[in-house]
């Protein structure tokens, strides 16, 4: 899936949310209730440690955005809601993975790891594990560099995604 | 006082009694124990009920009927999760509510204690919002949040649980400094409804209006929620436009009124559900296009345009895309619609509508509700049964049903001539709501003329709080429209089944009503033809100092006419059979 029809088909919805036991489950369960789903998510404290933000990628294919956010808004613990149009945004996921390196392909290997400027992490004589952080789409790509490889095993973050500075 | 030391659970109830609570509605037990001794010394009155299920209903009749928050307090675990029904009912339908369950102490929650049960996570679907206190200096703080929540904005169910540690004398976590709670004091950065509309938009939608050739006042239940009846005659009666009001909205405008067509939807009159659907703009009022006013969406209306207002902006487009959408509260903006109609140069400048208006006259003569009466010897109609309780009883008799057949005939032929006169569960279609919510009306109003409308299976769901209402001596009047059968469903099964009934048949022998309400305390009569229905609604009104049963035997072949088929447009209503020949 190229980015063009992902951006048309996953919404990024930032929400800030009073932080409190128990926030999280009543917005997860909100979109599983109203018939949404969500992609990705990361959540996390903010500055002010009152308030959290929750980062979605919403499949609302089929669906209206607007209802999801409405829905959301009347969460009496949600304070705020920002959709976040990828052209106007900045969005970032972090990887981690695990990938073969045999002493056949290691050196191949850590001539990608050099080109995309990704963290060696631990290493030993048969794996690597490396870091990178990227726009989701050229995670994707990432990944598909290394899958020739052999990915032992990934970890990907849910999107965090902030609006550009005018 | 402020800075008295006190329990959390005194703090509880003096919180309770700062809301102004007067009734509350509850059955205790072990998590709960520690509110329940201050209750003793408490100005609330406490009702006991028989099943927490009860309280709920209860809770949500007194509010249904008072416009009051109607309070519940329930125990943890099993008591919680009864409680569940009755809040799933009042947040489908905007019934302020205030519910407190008991929890097991604070660092037991999570070990599957005795009567333990996750009642936050349990209810989080079914309230607009839920607590769990875990500080007892937060209680009152809290419980002022939760009445601010459960009446303001779009009305509902708060629930508050509340872990026994934290209200226990006994224990050291539950000393706090007792503080009285203002708005100023709440903590809820998210919550800021809008009442007021937009006034570009309710230009807007007066400019619709003016123009409109055959436009219909769709009310809702939001009108009565915010206590609108008043400007929607003012609004109605300037503009000349006929009126629907919604199972939720019956008695928002008076049946008997020349514009008032009655009831939409699936068991709707033929004029109300033709109306809509010949309208070229409807003015839904508080009111969300339920899939029952609805029927097929993709038929409904068709050449409708749509101003759509509802104090939840969520409703606004989430079933029918609207011209003009308008956030805020019914009554601030039909009071804004009114003077912007005056503004835009009054009725002068209306589009001609007595065109429309001799249409739907044609329709009201052609196809008023109709039934045919049983022949001597024959079962009662169910219908005749609630016309004689309507001509028989004061025009403010409350009445509340439960759900089903005997609810659509209670809709369909009582006269609803005053706003909260009719409580019934509509959004979730709760079996056994009309008995709880009766007695929790007449908590309310005890001044007032309560009737319960129930079937038969209805009332083998709840008619244990009859023994309430003995015991607390809240008389309340049961008229008990007994065909043996879950009528409703019967009636489904003969028109889209074949005719296999499966699983309807309740039972012609058992149980005797008549002994059962007996046992209960009540009087109890039992009618089986057509004389004996007036008189019997005569005695029934009599008795004022227990509670009444009135059992009328009916005929289960009877079916509820209008109906629009699931599925079907509103295009498609079948009439009563003896009115299809009429159909052009």
């Amino acid at each position: 899936m190229n980015a063009d029809t992902q951006s048309q088909r996953w919404h990024t919805i930032v929400t800030t949310v009073e932080n409190k036991p128990g926030v999280l489950a009543r917005v997860a369960g909100l979109f599983s209730r109203r018939g949404y789903n969500i992609h990705s998510l990361a959540v996390a404290p903010t500055d002010d440690e009152r308030l959290s933000r929750i980062t979605f990628t919403v499949d609302v294919e089929g669906s209206s955005l607007d209802q999801v956010v409405k829905q959301l808004n009347k969460l009496i613990n949600v304070v705020e809601i920002r959709e976040l149009d990828p052209a106007d945004s900045v969005e970032r996921e972090l990887i981690l993975v695990t990938v073969s390196a045999g002493a056949a392909h290691r050196h191949e290997l850590l001539q990608v790891i050099d080109d995309w400027r990704a963290f060696v992490l631990s290493e030993n004589a048969q794996q690597i594990m490396l870091s990178l952080s990227a726009r989701p789409a050229r995670l994707d790509e990432f990944e598909e560099c290394l899958r020739p490889f052999g990915i032992a095993e990934l970890q990907r973050t849910g999107r965090v995604a902030l609006p550009l500075l005018d | 006082m402020s800075n008295q030391q006190m329990s959390g659970g005194e703090a509880l109830v003096k919180a309770l009694e700062h809301e102004g609570v007067d009734v509350m509605f509850g059955l205790p037990g072990g998590a709960i124990l520690p509110v329940y001794d201050p209750i003793i010394e408490s100005s609330i009155r406490h009702v006991l009920v028989r099943h927490e299920q009860g309280a709920g209903h209860m809770a949500e009749g007194y509010a249904h009927a008072t416009g009051r928050p109607g309070v519940a307090m329930v125990t943890s675990g099993p008591a919680a999760t009864n409680m569940v029904t009755p809040l799933c009912d009042a947040f489908l339908d905007s019934v302020p509510m205030v519910c407190i369950t008991g929890q097991v102490p604070y660092a037991a929650i999570g070990t599957d204690a005795f009567q333990e049960c996750d009642t936050t996570g349990i209810t989080m679907a079914v309230t607009k919002h839920n607590f769990l206190v875990s500080d007892a200096q937060d209680i009152p703080r809290i419980v002022h949040e939760a009445f601010h929540i459960a009446t303001t904005g779009r009305p509902g169910p708060v629930l508050i649980d509340i872990p026994k540690d934290i209200v226990d004398p006994s224990n050291p976590r539950s000393a706090m400094t007792w503080y009285e709670t203002t708005d100023a004091d709440m903590e809820l950065p998210g919550y800021h409804p809008v009442t007021e509309g937009d006034p570009e938009l309710i230009r807007e939608a007066a400019e619709m209006i003016r123009d409109a050739e055959r436009p219909v006042l769709y009310v809702g239940g939001g009108v009565l929620k915010a206590r609108a009846a008043e400007a929607l005659m003012e609004l109605a009666e300037m503009l000349q436009i006929p009126v629907v009001t919604t199972l939720m909205a019956r008695g928002a405008f008076p049946d008997r009124h020349e514009l008032c067509l009655g009831m939409p939807g699936m068991h709707g009159n033929y004029t109300a559900v033709t109306a809509i659907q010949k309208s070229d703009l409807l003015v839904s009022l508080g009111a969300r296009f339920d899939d029952r006013v609805t029927g097929k969406l993709d038929g409904f209306a068709p050449d409708a345009k749509i101003i759509h207002v509802d104090i939840d902006p969520a409703e606004l487009g989430k079933v029918r895309q609207y011209n003009v959408g308008i956030q805020g509260d019914c009554r601030r903006v039909i009071e804004a619609l009114i003077v912007a109609t005056r503004e835009l140069g009054g009725m002068e400048v209306h589009t001609d509508r007595n065109a429309w208006r001799s249409t739907v006259s044609g329709w009201q003569e052609n196809f008023p509700l109709v039934y045919e009466q049983s022949a001597p010897g024959e079962k009662l109609k169910p219908q005749y049964v609630i016309e004689e309780l309507r001509d028989h009883n004061p025009a403010d008799t409350i009445v509340c049903s439960g759900v089903g057949q005997h609810q659509m005939y209670a809709s369909q032929w009582w006269k609803f001539d005053h706003p909260y006169t009719f409580i019934n569960s509509g959004g979730l279609g709760t079996m056994g709501f009309s008995i709880p919510a009766a007695i929790g009306a007449k908590a309310g109003m005890p001044d007032r003329r309560v009737w319960a409308i129930d079937g038969d299976g209805c009332f083998q769901m709840t008619a244990q709080e009859l023994v309430t209402s003995t015991v607390e001596e809240i008389p309340i009047k049961v008229a008990l429209l007994n065909n043996s059968y879950l009528g409703m469903v019967r009636q489904w099964q003969e028109m889209f089944y074949d005719k296999r009934y499966s699983e309807v048949h309740l039972s012609d022998r058992v149980p005797d009503y008549v002994k059962w309400a007996e046992s209960m305390g009540c009087e109890a009569i039992r009618v089986e033809s057509p004389e004996e229905v007036a008189p019997a609604i005569a005695r029934a009104n009599e008795i004022n100092d227990r509670s009444v049963v009135v059992e009328f035997r009916t005929d289960a072949a009877e079916n509820v006419f209008p109906m629009v088929a699931a599925g079907k447009t509103n295009s498609e209503i079948q009439v009563h059979p003896s009115q299809q020949g009429q159909l052009s």
